[in-house]
């Protein structure tokens, strides 16, 4: 186990990158957020923690608006990136998913080449002029993934060919080769073993320098490992916000030190 | 009788179904552990005598006509003596009709003697049919009560059984393509007797109007199939020329643009189109499709004749449009959400994701479906036989009457046939092409199903 970490250590900036303020999400006629507020700062590892069901996931999936590809699912509040109201009109979603990328629970590389699958994001928003600067974003991508040592000789062969935790590798070099801001993930180890977990987790913390990232993730041991602040969430609302070390430590809601210790889940 | 035979099967199965299941339950309450379920143990007395009794009266059935037969011509062989093979099959006929009470005229007495030993024959096969099909179920009955035991393993019996059967149906199915195959392949090879191979394949000239009688005064006849085949084609590529734009244009926007109350009206409508009989379709060709283009083409001063194979290619490339459509549609759908997911979140587009994403992961389905529709395309009658032509001309004009494999088959074989007749039998030699160009696409088709196929797990 890592020691947590410590807060003069990790947070090194004070830049605001998300601030949600009284958000709801309804699905259809049932209200699966029920008022959150919340600040999510550059250059920090956020975790959204708590049990099955009680929103977290809808919530990340709001910041990059995901949740509209779900034809009932309705969101209301206010949601800034940079200042920006996200959910404004003159905001396209598709602009705005390219600045916030997001990796999913389960491992989903297309069916193509690694190196299409990597080059994917960049080929739609036209970041690479020639083939050789592709070649170049997409091999500092699988690096940063920890994932160009294993795969740099197979570059043409199907990204479904992969193991389960390199294809999980994979899906994060694809999402960090768009050069988003912010990277969202939603249980982005569920699906791996501890060795893949552990490559994955220090990767995040890696990523940390660029990006924002914010983080689901049923494991309280992965929240307190990787991130610097956390969430906790309960049946929709956000129970409790602050440094992982706090949260961890010293919660303030009693139902926060439930959770943590395992009595509600 | 027969009713009898299986009416009495159905009875003695049932009961041993009940006693084996009884003795399971009885050596169960006896306290011993049973390998297999009660239930089992019924059903496999059930099977075994079920099984090889209907296999019996199958047997029977099939083989007690042609005995009977026999044995009624070898009493009778004097009053044959002399006779053709047709005098033969009437005499027998009218015994028969005797037999049956359906008498004309005043027969002579040796074909009511006849008549009389054919119904005590008739009745004893039925009376044996009864006493045998008893005989063995009972048998066995007694046989499948023997075995049951605490250790007997009558679920390992009952699936070996099941599985028999099974293996049983799918060989059914084989026979019957190989059956097929073969009276094809046996009709053509007479033809082929007749009309050089060579000349079949590369003739260029399709004019199967043969004298069937010596006095008929007819042409010689020319067999190429070029023509015939050439208008097949014709007609498919301008069919498909419509259908799989169209259909596929329809599945990608049903799948993932339409609104969903549009998709819930659109696609049954879509799918009514599938349900038209082609008949319905022949009429739409003929009396509304080929008139329009005629009138059309003419007034940009082109020759237009009236039976087009647009008009007929046109409509079936119609037909086709739900086929293709549903076929793509069920190929998208079957794209895992999670690509979808994975390409919006990199900030795709829905027309990008669709391009470049699920429209790849979907192409083995799509394929696959467009080759399934050129195979009913080449092998689709009724349009063809209605609003194309009947003469074979070669040509590549889709607004000149061309005529198809399947409209040459139909017209071959109706009206005056005899089966030894050149004639009669291109109409084998045609159905046989047709039969291996469809097994080459069709072979064609699996390979770049297999080859583009992606595993998803």
């Amino acid at each position: 186990m890592y020691d947590l970490p410590t807060l003069e250590n990790n947070v090194t900036t004070e830049t605001l990158k998300f601030t949600a303020r009284d958000v709801h999400v309804y699905y259809g006629e049932s209200e699966a957020i029920k008022g959150v507020d919340v600040d999510i700062l550059d250059n920090t590892v956020t975790a959204f923690i708590g049990p099955s069901g009680c929103g977290k996931s809808t919530f990340l999936r709001c910041l990059n608006r995901m949740n509209d590809t779900i034809p009932i699912c309705r969101v209301t509040g206010d949601i800034r990136l940079d200042g920006q109201d996200i959910y404004d009109r003159s905001i396209d979603p598709v602009q705005l998913r390219a600045k916030v990328g997001m990796v999913f629970q389960k491992p989903n590389p297309f069916p193509k080449s690694i190196y299409d699958n990597v080059a994917y994001g960049p080929r739609i928003h036209g970041l690479a002029n020639t083939r050789a600067d592709l070649d170049v974003i997409v091999e500092k991508s699988l690096r940063r993934a920890a994932l160009w040592n294993e795969v740099k000789d197979r570059l043409d062969t199907p990204g479904t060919g992969l193991s389960g935790g390199q294809q999980q590798r994979l899906c994060i070099a694809r999402a960090v080769a768009t050069q988003p801001e912010v990277l969202l993930m939603d249980e982005p180890c569920s699906a791996l073993d501890p060795i893949a977990t552990a490559q994955v987790e220090e990767l995040i913390d890696e990523l940390r320098q660029d990006y924002s990232v914010v983080i689901v993730t049923h494991s309280m041991q992965q929240a307190a490992r990787v991130s610097q602040k956390t969430a906790f969430f309960h049946l929709g609302h956000l129970v409790e916000f602050g440094e992982t070390s706090h949260i961890f430590t010293n919660p303030s809601d009693e139902r926060t030190e439930s959770y943590i210790t395992g009595r509600i889940g | 009788m027969t009713t009898a035979a299986f009416a009495c099967l159905m009875v003695i199965s049932l009961i041993g179904y009940i006693w084996n299941r009884q003795a399971a339950t009885a050596i169960r309450q006896d306290g011993a552990r049973l390998h297999s379920l009660v239930g089992f143990h019924g059903a496999y007395s059930l099977l075994v005598v079920l099984v090889p009794a209907l296999v019996l009266i199958l047997l029977w059935l099939l083989l007690q006509g042609p005995l009977i037969d026999a044995l009624l011509k070898s009493g009778i062989r004097t009053e044959l003596d002399g006779l053709g093979s047709g005098e033969v099959q009437l005499v027998v006929a009218e015994i028969k009709s005797i037999a049956r009470g359906v008498v004309f005229g005043t027969p002579e007495p040796w074909k009511m003697d006849a008549a009389q030993r054919l119904t005590d024959l008739q009745a004893r096969s039925g009376q044996m049919l009864l006493v045998l099909v008893a005989a063995l179920s009972l048998a066995l009955v007694l046989f499948s009560r023997r075995k049951v035991t605490a250790e007997f393993r009558a679920r390992h019996g009952v699936e070996r059984i099941i599985s028999g059967l099974m293996i049983g149906c799918s060989i059914v199915a084989i026979f019957v393509t190989l059956g097929i195959v073969a009276s094809l392949m046996f009709e053509t090879s007479k033809f082929f007797a007749k009309v050089s191979v060579i000349e079949f394949l590369f003739g260029t000239n399709w004019e199967p109007q043969i004298p069937l009688r010596e006095d008929q005064v007819a042409a010689e006849g020319a067999f190429g199939w070029l023509p015939v085949m050439i208008g097949t084609l014709v007609i498919t590529v301008i069919a498909l020329v419509i259908a799989v734009p169209v259909g596929l244009m329809s599945a990608i926007y049903l799948n993932e643009f339409a609104p969903r109350r549009f998709r819930a009206v659109a696609k049954p409508l879509l799918e009514i189109l599938a349900g038209v009989p082609t008949v319905v379709y022949g009429f739409f060709a003929i009396l509304v499709v080929a008139p329009a283009i005629r009138t059309f083409g003419q007034s940009l001063g082109l020759d237009v004749s009236p039976n087009t194979a647009l008009a007929a290619g046109g409509v079936m490339g119609i037909m086709l449009i739900p086929f293709i459509s549903s076929f793509a549609d069920d190929a998208l759908s079957a794209v895992p959400q999670s690509l979808r997911d994975g390409a919006l979140g990199l900030g795709a587009t829905r027309a990008e994701m669709m391009t470049s994403v699920l429209f790849p992961a979907a192409i083995p389905g799509i394929v696959g479906g467009v080759l399934l529709a050129v195979s009913r395309a080449i092998g689709e009658t009724m349009i063809v036989v209605m609003a194309a032509g009947l003469i074979a001309k070669m040509t590549l004009n889709p607004l000149d009457s061309v005529t198809t494999v399947t409209v040459q088959i139909v017209t071959l074989l109706i009206g005056d046939t005899s089966f030894d007749n050149p004639k009669t039998l291109a109409a084998f030699a045609l159905g046989m092409m047709l039969f291996i160009v469809t097994l080459i696409i069709n072979i064609f088709a699996l390979r770049i199903v297999r080859k583009y196929r992606e595993a998803y797990d």
